[in-house]
């Protein structure tokens, strides 16, 4: 069985300007300990198709349809009172650094304790015990145990939130632009972190980015999400080596390769597409650079190009 | 050159006007200013009060066909009274905030422009009228100049400016920067020039927003000052019926009909004011939609 | 605490207060006409004390100098004498500090509970009917002039219902048996003045709770907690509400200028016999020296109040303690 299996997941927001398709049927899976990584541009749903695993969505947000199984239980169907008992224990989630992850009034050691309490039976005692612990797996100075996050430098604010985000064991870590606001050599040792700590305890993770070149490095897996939709999906050296999709092939453009020749960095004109009222047919049909009659009309399935390799342009097998 | 600039103005005064039409606040707001200027101005002329005929009828007498509101402690007609006595908080109200936006805005201006030992003296004083307790000022300057309508108008206007003071110092501050201030300098235009014409326009917008929530506080502060005794005696003004129904004990007797229609009016009014002063404020500064 | 922060602080505190006594000293003197004529006015004055305050103010020296007696006398304490009661004014307002801080202190306890509690709900029921209510009662209250307020309680309370005694702050003319009984006394006569007092400011600590917590609402930190497995309850009271309510310890003394305005129409209203009434009663009786007595000792509690909570703030959010 799968770890998580995501299956048709719809996930609307309320909005005085309408309805907000932020996840608009999106599929994928994990197997235990595998890693994926979910890319795209800002809005295209990535995290909040992360976020609606747990339910973890504002006040506006629903989950309009689809399946979230985990270990083969569909937590898009529980209740808030279940899905408390498998946050943090079952999934948890690391999100990006920047000052106002951690509660600045609240001391870090406390934080993370507080995670513990709530799952586990400890005393005051144990709990400190195990926080000393984690800030020693996450490579953290014990000595800053009772200390308030802005005294923490961004990478070991970083760590710190890895080190809450494993106390309680989960099988599955969910990194939300972990990295972004780090500069390069942080980024490079936080990631080299996750990836230690990954194998040694078996967890799996997503991984939400802007930036392909960590995915090629860190994920299995990865899906290319446009518009609220998966653009494309499969295992990682398959897409990036041979993508399929014109949005994917137009992203790793925008990347520069220090190997390949010198060629100019090519941005991809327009805009994101309005989720209110989305393009009939394709979604990124006004902005593809090889777009045909049928892209406005139709919307395309995912079709095969490779075993395991999928891509939702009618015209997908061409280019493959 | 100078036609563009005037359609662009022109076509940024229309937006404005437009926008403020849009609001449902602003258009409450707007209601309610009209019905009191209307009853300030046009009301005296439409119904007789005299404010010195005592015994126009029984002391503190409930409404009745004859005196819609009753009357008050000393026979005079409430709601003749209440009609009259508009115009005395419209006008000190509108007056004191004049004169209190004329000063602040000098004050912030010129110290945001100067910057230095200017802004520092000035932002020091500016800090101790905020942090001054208003009333007790306002009572000292009032006990010592005497009582009278023109000498509130002053005691407001002198005591309310720090506010506008601040908001003009920072608009100022970041008006200064632009290109078009370092332009006029290096063609050698002149400090008050450059205030005038550069700085004064853009920094207008802002203030004025702000005058108008300070309207509202100094109408309330002239009731408060009236309410106290600073009052004009001569004149009918809300503030003073209420001083008098508390002098005179209508309240314990509960005659509620000469002190419950100036509070109310009073209410009223200052939420004219408010509910247009911040649609003012959310039209002209965008960052501040309500959430 | 920052070391820095606590210095500035001081500086800026010590200015202010340099900058009121300024203030205070030239009223007196910019004011047209001789200041001893015009202390003449007051039909109280008579020869006696027109010497000592010829003595006092040292008309017939300098103006530095003038203004060098005027500073070393208020440091020995020496306000001036009160036309009305013949007695040092520090002695006057000193008898009545007492009810003023009884009275100003439970109206801002009950105002911030309230106000924080006002502010959490409007925030959590953001949009709804609640809301809308909690934003029309800070408008309203914010738009009402406090003494009307008493008034209307008064008639209402006191002569309508009967409920409580309108005038005072103990019944008078009575012994009472004991403690317990004096304090109970204390508390009828005290709750109207003091909800008078709170409505004035609980609206303004209400609009800063909301949007503050609304603010704090928006932050990662929140997700986390909810994430962590925390009831919404907890995540509010746990983690959004002590960062929120942050801005309101520097509002308060922000708005202990409309605090003293309020307490003084109260004391006005209820005849609570404080220092707010008794600016009310030097105001009608043209008593200048205990005017501007009062004046000064209220501007030096009011800058006192500013520091102390900006020590307050510092010591509370962390991030400027260490």
């Amino acid at each position: 069985m799968k770890l998580l299996e995501v299956r048709n997941l719809k996930t609307y927001f309320d909005t005085r300007e309408g309805v907000v398709r932020a996840v608009d049927d999106v599929s994928f899976s994990l197997e235990k300990g595998e890693a994926i990584g979910l890319v795209g541009e800002s809005g295209c749903g990535k995290t909040t198709t992360a976020l609606s695993v747990l339910q973890l969505l504002p006040k506006e947000g629903r989950i309009a349809g689809g399946e979230i199984l985990l270990n083969g239980e569909d937590f898009a169907a529980k209740s808030e009172e279940e899905l408390r008992k498998h946050r943090w224990r079952d999934v948890s989630i690391v999100f990006q650094g920047a000052m106002n992850a951690l509660n600045p009034v609240m001391k870090v050691s406390r934080q993370i304790a507080e995670a513990l309490l709530l799952h586990e039976e400890l005393t005051e005692e144990e709990a400190r015990r195990r926080v000393l612990a984690l800030f020693d797996l996450v490579e953290i100075s014990s000595s800053l145990v009772d200390c308030y996050p802005h005294e923490f430098s961004g990478g070991m604010r970083q760590r710190a939130m890895i080190a809450m985000a494993l106390a309680c064991g989960p099988k599955l870590i969910v990194g939300d632009e972990p990295t972004t606001a780090l500069d390069v050599m942080v980024q490079a040792q936080i990631l080299a972190l996750l990836g230690k700590l990954r194998r040694e305890f078996g967890m799996a993770m997503i991984l939400i980015t802007h930036d392909l070149s960590i995915v090629g490095a860190n994920c299995d897996q990865v899906a290319v999400m446009y518009g609220g939709k998966v653009a494309e999906i499969g295992p990682v050296g398959k897409v990036l080596r041979n993508p399929c999709h014109p949005y994917t092939q137009r992203l790793l453009k925008a990347f520069p390769d220090i190997r390949g020749e010198r060629e100019m960095v090519q941005s991809i004109p327009g805009f994101p597409p309005n989720l209110v009222t989305p393009p009939p047919g394709c979604r990124f049909s006004p902005r593809c650079d090889a777009v045909r009659e049928i892209c406005f009309s139709r919307e395309p399935a995912m079709r095969c190009v490779e075993p395991g390799h999928e891509a939702a342009c009618h015209f997908a097998e061409e280019r493959s | 050159m100078e036609n563009a600039k005037k359609l662009a103005l022109h076509r940024k005064r229309k937006q404005f006007v437009e926008a403020l039409f849009r609001s449902k606040m602003s258009l409450v707001g707007l209601a309610i200013l009209v019905f009191f200027v209307l009853l300030a101005f046009v009301g005296p002329l439409l119904y007789d009060y005299d404010h010195q005929e005592y015994g126009a009828g029984e002391m503190l007498e409930p409404p009745s066909k004859a005196f819609l509101l009753g009357t008050d402690d000393l026979g005079r007609d409430v709601l003749g009274e209440l009609i009259h006595g508009a115009k005395t908080s419209l006008i000190v109200g509108v007056l004191a905030t004049l004169i209190s936006m004329v000063i602040g805005t000098v004050v912030g201006i010129s110290s945001g422009y100067f910057g230095g030992r200017i802004d520092a003296f000035l932002m020091r004083v500016t800090d101790a009228f905020l942090v001054l307790p208003w009333l007790p000022l306002m009572l000292v300057l009032a006990a010592l100049l005497g009582s009278s309508l023109w000498n509130i108008v002053v005691v407001i206007g002198v005591t309310s400016w720090a506010g506008t003071a601040r908001l003009a110092r920072a608009q100022t501050l970041s008006v200064k920067e632009r290109q078009f201030v370092e332009r006029a300098r290096s063609i050698g235009a002149g400090h008050v020039y450059i205030m005038r014409k550069k700085i004064l326009p853009n920094v207008f917008p802002l203030i004025f927003s702000n005058t108008v929530l300070v309207s509202a506080v100094a109408i309330l502060s002239e009731t408060t000052l009236s309410f106290l005794g600073m009052g004009d005696v001569l004149r009918p003004s809300w503030g003073m019926m209420l001083h008098y129904a508390f002098e005179a004990g209508a309240v314990s007797v509960g005659a509620y009909w000469f002190f419950v229609p100036p509070g109310v009016c009073i209410i009223l009014l200052v939420l004219g004011f408010a509910f247009l002063g911040h649609s003012f404020d959310e039209i002209l500064n965008p960052a501040l939609r309500r959430r | 605490m920052n070391s820095e922060y606590l210095l500035r602080k001081i500086f800026h505190s010590a200015i202010t207060l340099f900058i009121v006594l300024i203030i205070n000293y030239f009223l007196f003197r910019i004011m047209p006409g001789d200041p001893v004529s015009m202390i003449m006015r007051n039909p109280n004055a008579n020869p006696s004390m027109l010497a000592q305050v010829k003595s006092l103010y040292g008309f017939d020296k300098p103006q530095l100098v003038q203004f060098a007696v005027y500073l070393r006398e208020l440091v020995k304490g020496n306000f001036g004498m009160s036309f009305f009661y013949r007695q040092p004014v520090i002695d006057v307002i000193g008898s009545r500090l007492f009810a003023t801080l009884v009275l100003a202190f439970a109206a801002e306890i009950v105002a911030i509970f309230l106000g924080i509690l006002l502010g959490k709900i409007a925030a959590v029921r953001r949009g709804e009917p609640v809301d809308a209510a909690i934003l029309g009662f800070s408008l309203v209250t914010y738009a009402m002039p406090t003494f009307w307020l008493g008034i209307v309680f008064i008639a209402f309370f006191c002569v309508h219902l009967g409920l409580f005694p309108t005038v005072g702050m103990y019944t008078s003319g009575v012994t009472f048996a004991g403690f317990a009984d004096k304090a109970v006394d204390l508390a009828k006569h005290l709750f109207l003045p003091a909800v008078t007092l709170a409505v004035v400011i609980v609206g303004g600590y209400s609009m800063i709770m909301r949007s503050s917590l609304l603010d704090v609402l928006s932050e990662d930190y929140i997700t986390t907690a909810r994430a962590k497995g925390l009831s919404r309850r907890d995540v509010i009271n746990r983690h959004a509400v002590p960062n929120a309510r942050l801005p309101i310890i520097t509002i308060i003394a922000i708005n202990l200028g409309f605090m003293i305005a309020g307490a003084l129409q109260v004391e006005t209203v209820f005849s609570w016999p404080g220092i707010g009434r008794l600016m009310y009663e030097a105001l009608k009786a043209r008593d200048y020296p205990l005017l501007q007595g009062i004046f000064l000792i209220v501007s030096f509690c009011v800058i006192l109040a500013n520091f102390a909570a900006d020590i307050m703030y510092g010591y509370l959010d962390p991030r400027i303690r260490y």
